[in-house]
């Protein structure tokens, strides 16, 4: 049985990555992702979690580390975030190009110049077509959830390839929320040990990460596509099982009030907590507005999408990352897509929100609720807005 | 490699026979070919200590010859060899 406790999400995660046993942990500190790495270092040197703790010179190491943990079949995990992440990239794709079921936690953060050390989605949008599946948290609960998940779809033999858990940085990482942590007993039952169907090993050696020649990289790569195409139906497998031996339930898409919404709002993150009270407040004043929440967003659930919003006569998707010079944000530019093939589509209308930590209100949602109704209504029409933006 | 469809490929190219890389004729990327003197070679070896890609090996008689197999014909046992008992040729020639 799980026990209710209130916790620090950075540190709920450092909880779920204790409760799934990995050999190895390789980390570097960063703001807004120190705690779940400080936490689980801690463990280690209390004794409470057999996990080698491998103290890296940098983030490039320590997915470089993983990367070769994963590779020997240990189960593997690191956090990072903003510039840590963008110092990995190089080593993301090897880690998705190699099929290593590393999980990872980011705490999702802006990147630099100008710095800023707070909460946004650039950091991950950038890593975007790394190759990893990625789910977006809202609450302490999903990401305490959705980290011993991804241990269990990245590490699938139907999938093989790593996982990452968004969770936005202080507005998640630094609250505090009562959740259910789940016994040791139950998540050993849930996840079984790693069992590599490839492995470095002295005794059956083999060569992991060949030259791959034009006449063989493009087969390599469809490979590595139809992996993670193929991981959607075994996520939604492991949401089931997670369901009946938990009690909650997980979906790729979360919707709130979208039936026989006008307008639905939509967006990946903790900022749907807010959302979920603006759309509330506009639902008692009469207003047909709904909520469309994107979990899962590598491999990207087309089909939940076009379901979710097909009916609404508007879209209104908000993005915490801006594509510089592109169709506005990332969300915006896959929800357009995902609509496009419709005959009878909603107007998507992208607005960008909560960039480098500044919030994202109550008014900041009615706002892009009322610029989506004057469209609708005939007012000119645009592509996407960065709200709350000063300056004409 | 044999040219085989997607699926037929192991996952991420991973190679389970050692020394594969043997079958890859890098030899064909030659332009030139390293031509023996044997009459100047003392058999130092130096000829093969340098080569990058191992394609020298010793003969019977203790001499080096070349695996052209392999031999990229960079020329650097030509250029290393003290007594000129190789020299770089066009390759066809």
């Amino acid at each position: 049985m799980g026990k209710r406790r209130g916790l620090e999400v950075s540190l709920a995660i450092s909880e779920a990555v204790k409760l799934s046993r990995p050999d190895v942990i390789a980390a570097y500190p960063i703001t807004p992702q120190t705690h779940i790495v400080e936490e689980l270092a801690q463990m280690v040197a209390d004794g409470e979690l057999d996990s080698e703790f491998i103290m890296v010179e940098s983030e490039h190491s320590a997915m470089s580390a993983c990367c070769g943990a994963s590779a020997t079949g240990a189960r593997a995990f690191t956090a990072t975030a903003s510039q840590g992440l963008a110092l990995m990239h190089e080593v993301l794709f090897i880690a998705s190009g190699l099929r290593l079921p590393i999980v990872m936690a980011v705490a999702n953060r802006a990147l630099s110049a100008p710095l800023s050390i707070w909460g946004d989605q650039s950091d991950i949008m950038a890593e975007r077509d790394a190759g990893w599946i990625q789910v977006f948290a809202e609450t302490g609960q999903d990401a305490f959830d959705l980290t011993i998940q991804s241990f269990r779809w990245a590490e699938d033999p139907r999938v093989l390839l790593p996982a990452i858990v968004n969770i936005d940085g202080f507005t998640l990482t630094h609250v505090i929320e009562p959740l259910e942590v789940e016994s040791q007993e139950d998540i050993d039952s849930f996840l079984p040990p790693y069992d590599p169907p490839i492995r470095l090993d002295p005794e059956k050696p083999v060569s992991i990460g060949p030259v791959g020649f034009p006449e063989i990289y493009t087969e390599i790569k469809k490979q590595q596509n139809e992996a993670l195409l193929g991981a959607y139906p075994v996520i939604v497998e492991v949401w089931e099982e997670f369901e009946k031996a938990f009690g909650r339930k997980y979906s790729p898409v979360e919707e709130f009030m979208t039936e026989d919404a006008r307008i639905i709002i939509c967006l990946a993150g903790a900022i749907s907590g807010t959302a979920r009270i603006a759309v509330e407040q506009m639902r008692s004043e009469g207003k047909k507005v709904g909520l469309l929440r994107i979990r899962l967003w590598r491999p990207f659930p087309f089909e939940d999408v076009r379901k979710a919003l097909c009916k609404a006569e508007a879209v209104s998707v908000i993005d915490r990352a801006l594509s510089f010079g592109g169709p506005g944000g990332p969300i915006f530019s896959e929800i357009r897509s995902a609509l496009f093939p419709l005959d009878e589509k909603p107007s998507v209308l992208g607005f960008i929100a909560g960039l480098g930590g500044r919030d994202v209100t109550i008014e900041n949602f009615r706002e892009i609720v009322e610029e989506t109704e004057q469209v609708l209504d005939g007012g000119e029409e645009f592509e996407y807005k960065m709200i709350g933006v000063r300056g004409d | 490699m044999e040219n085989k469809g997607w699926k037929e490929y192991p996952i991420a190219a991973t190679i389970f026979e050692p020394g594969s890389s043997t079958n890859q004729n890098t030899g064909s990327w030659r332009n030139e070919v390293p031509e023996r003197h044997p009459e100047a070679c003392n058999k130092c070896g130096l000829c093969w200590t340098f080569c990058p890609e191992a394609a020298l090996f010793l003969n019977e008689e203790g001499y080096y010859e070349v695996d052209l197999d392999h031999c990229k014909g960079c020329g650097i046992c030509a250029h290393e060899c003290p007594r000129g008992a190789i020299t770089m040729v066009k390759e066809g020639e």
